[in-house]
């Protein structure tokens, strides 16, 4: 009985961290363009900074 | 230089095909030292910029077309907020919500019917209430609004049920909870909301897609013109900016922004976007001339007599808001399916109290049985049936190169039984091809080729296409020069050769174009618009499933004649769009469902009133938006998958449905009886969901 009362709170916690994590990446853009994010990796960076 | 200062618009880009596609335009554009970033977005096919404010959008549009590509500005101004991604990202956070609360009551569910009891149990349901009720509150609004706002005006949507159900099971849930009752349906509410908003947002990314492919297409025909201004200088002016009086010199091959008249110059111009006129008219000074026609010859001066809302093409724009009233009173199959089903569940649930009740079970008893039956069958399988469905053949549309604007398009689509087709543009390729080339004599076609490719003329571009896929190489020619008007001449081997207008009388209005060498005049070679090239297996296809295809053109009768005799199809010739718009709401009075095919201006309020409506997707901007669905490319076969399937799609929704109500007809009656535990709901309500989704994955390679 006294696991409950780290574990729920633990996994609430955990679920609420992957939530949050989503939000995040929702308000980053980074669901924006899903086709373009699996072509990315195709492309070769310029040198970064090198922009006036 | 502040990053404040800069001003951010979004480009569509419709050429954006690879990864290298990607890179050269991000690192090319910020070459130019007045844009400060660019960032592509491959999937809606979008260029996002921020540049110096100092810019002026031909540059802008310059900078593209220095790295090949064709770019186009969205919206009518920098910055602006898209109100229809914005529900989308909602309904995604309203998921994200709904899905957490649901695996985490499912945890505490789970522990309470593993035999949790006690004050365990209680813990248990009330912090499944503390998850819970927050949750109904953020992710059921999009319901409870949707609810409310057919409530008020007196009808009722799948959303009336829904939100009821909801709200009455969290209400005697959280009375079970607090006095220590056995059965809480925290976690069944939960995952109602989680499975019906994936439904609705499915439905509203489908809409999201199609609108951002479309998009991509529209070229924003005539976003502005350069004006001449009092000095004798030019400027860029945006079309929502131009004035009466000024005067705007329009480039041969560039469409007009504003309805004008002629200064200076003589050219030809094409009509065909907006009469269906398939054969272009010659202007001289003094001849009006309307906004949305393309200038094919040469550079004209013209002073603008009205812009924007006062244009002749603002009285097409009033005929189709009209016609666009009808399309709003259509009602969407759940919604049909709602009108039934909500007064019965209601009653179920009521007569299941009123039984349980005169039984004697005592009305906390009852009560509990009655919102097992509200839960049971709550339309969570319903919610699933349609969008799951149309988003499948949707995506498998958009494979075949055809965009349906949203769910309710399919819906209509089923339903044709008759179909009206423009001539010009859309059984046509509405663009000039050169004909009788094989006819040519095989020294004269690189001379030609090599004038055609000189030129950006749209008859010049139409001879190199035909010519290329001839496999014809240029002949070597140097000194080449262009006289707007008139042609192109070059020197090849010491002679003079010249690609232009045909100095012959007797061609009448046909388009040609004559090939000299020295003067003399040595090929005439004419253009005319062809046939699409399945259009006669299309329209024989559509035949078989039952569609009867018609005429309706703004063309002259001879124009149309021969296309209605090699297609064996009736035709009504010389129509103006008030007069496309009667013939098909003549079919409707009828009873007939149209399916409205056209692509120009002037079947703008025709495709508006058409039960359901198609474009190509050269169609103009107008009839692109007015339409339900674009197909892309040169063939006319995409329609005829189309219509096929939407009736697939919609014999599967039918599925869907018979197995909700197949299941409630199981449900119903165990949850009548008092057998129905939180433990039972879930399972019910997740294994029809995933059978209902597994059934709409059938539509997936239904073409081919």
């Amino acid at each position: 009985m006294n696991g409950l009362i780290f574990l729920i709170p633990i996994a609430l916690g955990l679920g609420l961290l992957g939530l949050a994590a989503f939000f995040w990446s929702l308000r980053r853009g980074q669901f924006d363009d899903l086709d373009g994010a699996a072509l990315r990796i195709f492309v070769e960076e310029e040198e970064e900074g090198g922009k006036p | 230089m502040s990053v404040a200062e800069l001003i951010e618009r979004d480009f569509a880009v419709p050429d954006i095909r690879c990864a290298g596609c990607i890179a050269k335009l991000e690192q090319g554009l910020v070459r130019d030292k007045r844009i400060a970033a660019a960032r592509v977005n491959f999937t809606e096919k979008r260029v996002h910029l921020s540049y110096m404010p100092d810019t002026d959008m031909p540059d802008l549009i310059g900078a593209f077309s220095n790295l090949g590509f064709e770019a186009h500005p969205i919206g009518d101004g920098p910055g602006e907020a898209d109100a229809e991604a914005e529900t989308s990202r909602e309904l995604l956070r309203a998921v994200a919500v709904s899905g957490f609360a649901m695996m985490n009551i499912m945890l505490l569910s789970v522990s309470v019917w593993s035999g949790a009891t006690g004050a365990t149990r209680d813990l248990f349901h009330w912090l499944s209430a503390a998850i819970a009720l927050p949750t109904v509150a953020y992710a059921g609004r999009p319901f409870f609004r949707s609810a409310w706002r057919a409530l008020r005006h007196g009808g009722t949507n799948m959303d009336v049920p829904i939100s009821i159900g909801v709200a009455l099971v969290c209400a005697i849930s959280l009375y079970e909870t607090a006095t220590s009752g056995p059965h809480a349906y925290f976690d069944g509410a939960a995952m109602l909301l989680f499975f019906l908003l994936c439904g609705r947002w499915l439905d509203s990314v489908m809409r999201d897609r199609a609108r951002g492919g479309v998009t991509a297409l529209l070229r924003n025909m005539g976003t502005g013109a350069m004006v001449v201004g009092g000095d004798g200088r030019t400027r860029w002016v945006d079309a929502t900016a131009l004035e009466p009086a000024m005067t705007m010199l329009v480039a041969a091959g560039e469409r007009l922004a504003a309805d004008g008249v002629v200064v200076g110059g003589e050219s030809q111009i094409d009509l065909s976007l907006l009469t269906g006129e398939s054969a272009p008219q010659r202007v001289h000074p003094d001849d009006r001339v309307h906004a949305g026609t393309l200038n094919l010859d040469a550079p004209i001066r013209v002073r603008v007599t009205a812009a924007g809302a006062d244009t002749a093409i603002a009285d097409i724009a009033r005929l189709m808001g009209e016609a666009a009233q009808g399309k709003s009173r259509y009602v969407r199959i759940a919604d049909r399916a709602a009108r039934l089903y909500a007064p019965a569940v209601h009653c179920l649930a009521l007569m299941a109290f009123a039984g349980w009740m005169i039984a004697g079970a005592g009305w906390h008893h009852s009560l509990l049985i009655a919102a097992a039956v509200l839960i049971i069958t709550c339309p969570c399988a319903l919610g699933l049936a349609v969008p799951a469905a149309q988003i499948v053949a949707a995506g498998e549309l958009m494979r075949a190169g055809v965009l349906i604007k949203d769910g309710s398009a399919l819906e209509r689509l089923a339903e044709v039984d008759r179909a009206f087709v423009d001539k010009t543009g859309t059984l046509t390729l509405g663009r000039p091809e050169a004909i009788d080339l094989d006819w040519l004599d095989n020294g004269v076609k690189p001379l030609a080729l090599a004038l055609a490719q000189a030129s950006r003329h749209p008859l010049s571009e139409a001879l190199t296409r035909g010519l290329q896929a001839l496999d014809v190489r240029p002949a070597e020619v140097t000194s080449v020069r262009e006289t707007p008007g008139f042609g192109v001449e070059a020197r090849c081997a010491g002679v003079v050769i010249t690609l232009g207008r045909p100095q012959r009388a007797g061609l009448g209005d046909a388009l040609a174009t004559e090939l000299t060498v020295d003067g003399r005049p040595i090929a005439t070679i004419r253009f005319a618009d062809r046939l699409r090239p399945d259009a006669a297996e299309a329209i024989h296809a559509l035949r078989g499933e039952g569609i009867d295809a018609m005429i309706l053109s703004g063309d002259r009768a001879d124009a149309v004649a021969p296309v209605a005799r090699e297609l064996g199809l009736t035709a009504q010739t010389g129509m103006s769009p008030q007069q496309k718009l009667e013939a098909i709401e003549r079919q409707s009075a009828l009873g007939r469902k149209v399916l409205m095919i056209g692509d120009g201006l002037n079947d703008g309020p025709a495709l508006a009133a058409g039960h359901a409506s198609m474009a190509p997707g050269s169609a103009s901007d107008v009839g692109k938006n007015a339409a339900d669905c674009i197909f892309l490319g040169d063939r006319m076969m995409p329609v005829v998958q189309t219509v096929r399937m939407a009736r697939r799609t919609q014999a599967i929704v039918r599925q869907n449905f018979i197995l909700a109500i197949g299941y409630n007809i199981v449900a119903v009656p165990l949850a009548f009886l008092g057998f129905v535990t939180p433990l039972v709901a879930a399972i019910a309500m997740s294994g029809s969901s995933l059978i209902v989704v597994g059934n709409a994955l059938r539509l997936k390679r239904a073409i081919r």
